[in-house]
C-alpha cells in the first residue's frame, strides 16, 4: 500500500509523490481481518442474518459500480436496473435451460451484461448529461419489454430458478452470500485499481474538465466505455446473485427503476466519487430500511427527500464531510506531493479529490 | 383501411406527446436542466383536476383553466424554492434532485390516491367521433388534443418572439451571465419557465385523464415518451417536438397493428433507438449543444 516513488531529482526542489500513509496500512490490515470474519460469517451467523447480508453486499456492489460511473466518469445512469434484470434472466437461461450450475452461471451473467453494454454504450453516448440519463432508462425499458413479451421467459409473471431451489437452503444461502461478498469486493477492487491506473487518472481529469483532459490526450470515449461496460457486467452479476437468492425473477421487479432509486440514495448520502461513500450509504440505507420499510410510500418519500436535501445543501455527502474535517481516506486514491526542499520543511500539497457536484 | 386508421390514431397521439415534450424542451432550453420529474408532473394535474371536480361537481373541462393556474404556481414555487439551487451546477445535481422529486411525488400520489386507476368523467364527449367511413373514425377528444398541441406550440412561439419574458427566455438560454448583466432576473425567469412548462403539460395531463384513466405510476413512461419526442424532433425546436411526437405515436400505433398491442411501446422505443443511431441530432434541430 505504501507506494512512494521519487520522481525528479534534477530540479532545485526535490519532491516525491505518495498515495498512502502508515495509517492506511493499519486500516488495510484491519480491513483484511474484517474480511476474514465476513468470509467465515455463514458458519456462525445464522441464516436470517446471512440472508440480510446478501442484500447488503448486493446493494453495496451495485452502488460501487454506479458510483464508478457517476463519481469518476461523469456518466449518470438511471438505467442500471436493465443490467440487473438481464443478469437475473441470463442466470435463469444458463442454470435452468442449459443446466449449468447456478453458481457458475453467475459468471456467464456478468459476461452477458458486458456484451449488452457495448451496443447500449454506442447508443446512449450520443446523448449528454441528463438526456443520457433518460437514454439509459430507455435501454432498460427496452430490455424489460422484450423479456416481458416473450412467452418462453414466462412473460409478465416471470420464472422460478428451479436449479437454485434444488440446491437446498444449506447450500444456496451461504453460496449466494459468498457470491454477494465477492461481488462487493470485486466492485471495490475494480474501482480502486482502475482509478489507480493510467485510465483512472484520465477518468478523474475527464470528470473535472473533459475538454482539458481530451487536449492532454485522454481518450474520453474509450474511458467512458470501460466504466460503462464494467458497470454493466457488475450489475448483471449482482442481478444473477439476487436471482439465486430470491429464487423468483419477475420483469416488473428485476427491471424496476426502484433499484436506481436505492443506488442514487446510497451513493449521494454516503458521498459520490469516493469508495467509502457507498459503504456508509449502504449502512445508513439498511438502518432506514429495517426501521421504516413497513411504511411503504413514506419510506420512499424519506429516501427521495434525503437525496434532494443532501444534493442541494451538502453535495459531497457524509464522507465528503469526514474528509473535509480529517483529510483521511480509507482508500487513498489521490496523489500528494511532498517537497524535500533544503529548509527541512515538509509541505504537503494534495491534489483535488472529492465528489462531483 | 385498418392501417390508415392506425396511422391516423398515431398522428393524433403524437399531439399528446408533443404537449408533454414541449414542456420538457422549454425547461432544458432555458436552464439546461433535464427534469426527470417531468412525467410525474404530467400526472399531478390530473389529480388536481380530480380533486377540483370532486369538490365543485362541475364538468372536468372547466377544471382545466383552474388547474393550469395552480400548476403554474406549483412550478414557480418549485423552481424558486428548490431547483434554482441546482441550475448551473452541472447535469448531475439536476438529475439527482429531479429524480428525487419524481420519487417523492409518485409516492405522495400513491399515498393520497392509492395505485387504483382514476378517471375524469366528461360525459358523452368522451365517446363522440367523426365517422369518415365504416372503418375510419376520428375521436373528438384525440382531435381536440392534437389541435391544442398546434395552438400551444404556435402560442409559445409567439410568446418567445414577441413578449419581454419570451426575450428573457431566449437571452438566458443563449448566455446566462450576459443576460444577468443586462438586468434579467434569471431566478425569476427560470421560475416562470418551469411554471409555463407545467401549465402546458396540464392541458395534456387533464385531457388524457378525461380520455382514459390514470394512476400515479404513469409518470416514468410519459417522461420517456416526451424525451423520445424531443430527441427525434431535434433539441430546441418546438415544431420538432410535434414531429417527434407524431413519429413516435405512429410507430406505436402501427406497431400495435402489426404485432399486437403488447408490442406497441417497444416498437416506439426501437424506432427511437434507430433514429438516435443514425440521426442523433434529430430532424429539426436548431442547436447542436446538448
Amino acid at each position: 500500500m505504501n507506494t512512494t516513488a521519487p520522481i525528479s531529482e534534477t530540479t532545485s526542489k526535490r519532491f516525491e509523490i505518495w498515495v498512502a500513509n502508515r495509517t492506511n496500512l493499519y486500516v488495510g490490515l484491519g480491513g483484511l481481518a474484517i474480511l476474514v470474519v465476513l468470509i467465515l460469517f455463514p458458519f456462525f451467523g445464522g441464516t436470517p442474518w446471512t440472508r440480510r447480508l446478501v442484500d447488503f453486499f448486493a446493494l453495496l456492489a451495485l452502488a460501487q459500480f454506479w458510483n464508478l460511473m457517476l463519481g469518476y466518469a461523469g456518466l449518470i445512469s438511471v438505467g442500471q436496473q436493465g443490467f440487473i434484470g438481464i443478469g437475473s434472466y441470463t442466470l435463469w437461461l444458463f442454470a435452468d435451460m442449459l443446466g449449468i450450475h447456478p453458481f457458475i452461471s453467475v459468471i456467464f451473467a456478468a459476461i452477458g451484461g458486458a456484451i449488452i453494454a457495448l451496443p447500449a454504450a454506442a447508443l446512449v453516448f450520443k446523448l449528454k448529461g441528463g438526456y443520457l440519463a433518460i437514454g439509459t432508462w430507455v435501454i432498460a425499458e427496452i430490455m424489460r419489454l422484450i423479456v416481458a413479451n416473450i412467452k418462453r421467459t414466462g412473460g409478465g409473471s416471470g420464472v422460478t430458478i428451479q436449479a437454485a431451489s434444488k440446491l437446498g437452503t444449506s447450500v444456496r444461502v451461504p453460496g449466494s452470500y459468498w457470491w454477494a461478498l465477492a461481488a462487493a469486493v470485486i466492485a471495490i477492487a475494480c474501482t480502486y485499481f482502475l482509478l489507480r491506473s493510467r485510465t483512472g487518472l484520465g477518468l478523474k481529469a475527464m470528470r473535472d474538465n473533459d475538454l482539458a483532459a481530451e487536449s492532454m490526450g485522454v481518450n474520453i470515449w474509450r474511458s467512458k466505455l470501460y466504466t460503462y461496460v464494467i458497470a454493466g457486467a457488475g450489475c448483471a452479476m449482482v442481478g444473477a446473485i439476487v436471482a439465486i437468492h430470491l429464487l423468483r425473477v419477475q420483469p416488473a421487479a428485476a427491471f424496476s427503476v426502484n433499484w436506481t432509486a436505492y443506488l442514487i440514495f446510497i451513493s449521494v448520502i454516503g458521498g459520490v466519487g469516493t469508495i467509502e461513500g457507498p459503504i456508509i450509504g449502504t449502512l445508513i440505507y439498511f438502518v432506514l430500511r429495517e426501521t421504516t420499510a413497513k411504511y411503504g410510500e413514506w419510506y420512499f418519500i424519506i429516501l427521495g427527500l434525503l437525496a434532494i436535501v443532501v444534493t442541494v445543501w451538502s453535495p459531497a455527502g457524509i464522507y465528503g464531510y469526514v474528509i473535509r474535517k480529517t483529510g483521511f481516506y480509507l482508500f487513498p486514491l489521490q496523489r500528494k506531493v511532498r517537497w524535500l526542499a533544503g529548509n527541512g520543511k515538509r509541505a504537503v500539497v494534495t491534489a483535488g479529490e472529492g465528489g462531483a457536484s | 383501411m385498418d392501417w390508415i386508421n392506425a396511422a391516423v390514431q398515431g398522428i393524433l397521439l403524437g399531439g399528446l406527446y408533443a404537449l408533454f415534450a414541449v414542456g420538457l424542451s422549454l425547461v432544458f432550453g432555458t436552464m439546461r436542466l433535464v427534469n426527470l420529474a417531468h412525467g410525474d408532473l404530467t400526472v399531478l394535474p390530473a389529480y388536481v383536476a380530480l380533486m377540483l371536480v370532486n369538490a365543485m361537481r362541475f364538468n372536468p373541462f372547466y377544471s382545466i383553466p383552474i388547474t393550469m393556474v395552480i400548476l403554474f404556481i406549483v412550478g414557480y414555487l418549485l423552481q424558486r424554492g428548490l431547483l434554482n439551487f441546482v441550475v448551473g451546477r452541472g447535469d448531475i445535481a439536476g438529475v439527482i434532485v429531479t429524480f428525487g422529486i419524481s420519487i417523492v411525488l409518485q409516492n405522495a400520489l400513491l399515498l393520497g390516491f392509492t395505485a387504483n386507476s382514476q378517471g375524469l368523467d366528461a360525459g358523452r364527449v368522451e365517446n363522440l367521433s367523426i365517422k369518415i367511413n365504416e372503418r375510419l373514425a376520428v375521436g373528438w377528444l384525440p382531435l381536440i388534443i392534437f389541435l391544442m398541441a398546434i395552438v400551444v406550440i404556435t402560442a409559445l412561439q409567439l410568446y418567445m418572439n414577441w413578449t419581454k419574458m419570451g426575450r428573457a427566455f431566449r437571452a438566458v438560454s443563449d448566455d446566462q451571465e450576459a443576460a444577468r448583466l443586462m438586468g434579467v432576473n434569471t431566478k425569476h425567469v427560470w421560475a416562470v419557465a418551469l411554471g409555463v412548462s407545467l401549465l402546458i403539460v396540464t392541458i395534456g395531463g387533464v385531457m388524457m385523464g378525461i380520455r382514459t384513466t390514470f394512476d400515479p405510476l404513469l409518470g416514468s413512461q410519459r417522461l420517456i415518451f416526451a424525451f423520445e419526442a424531443v430527441i427525434i424532433g431535434g433539441m430546441g425546436s418546438a415544431w420538432g417536438t410535434l414531429l417527434g411526437g407524431v413519429i413516435l405515436g405512429v410507430a406505436q400505433t402501427l406497431g400495435a397493428q402489426a404485432f399486437g398491442s403488447a408490442w406497441s411501446i417497444l416498437v416506439g422505443h426501437v424506432v427511437f433507438v434507430i433514429i438516435l443511431a443514425f440521426r442523433p441530432q434529430g430532424f429539426l434541430a436548431k442547436t447542436v449543444t446538448a
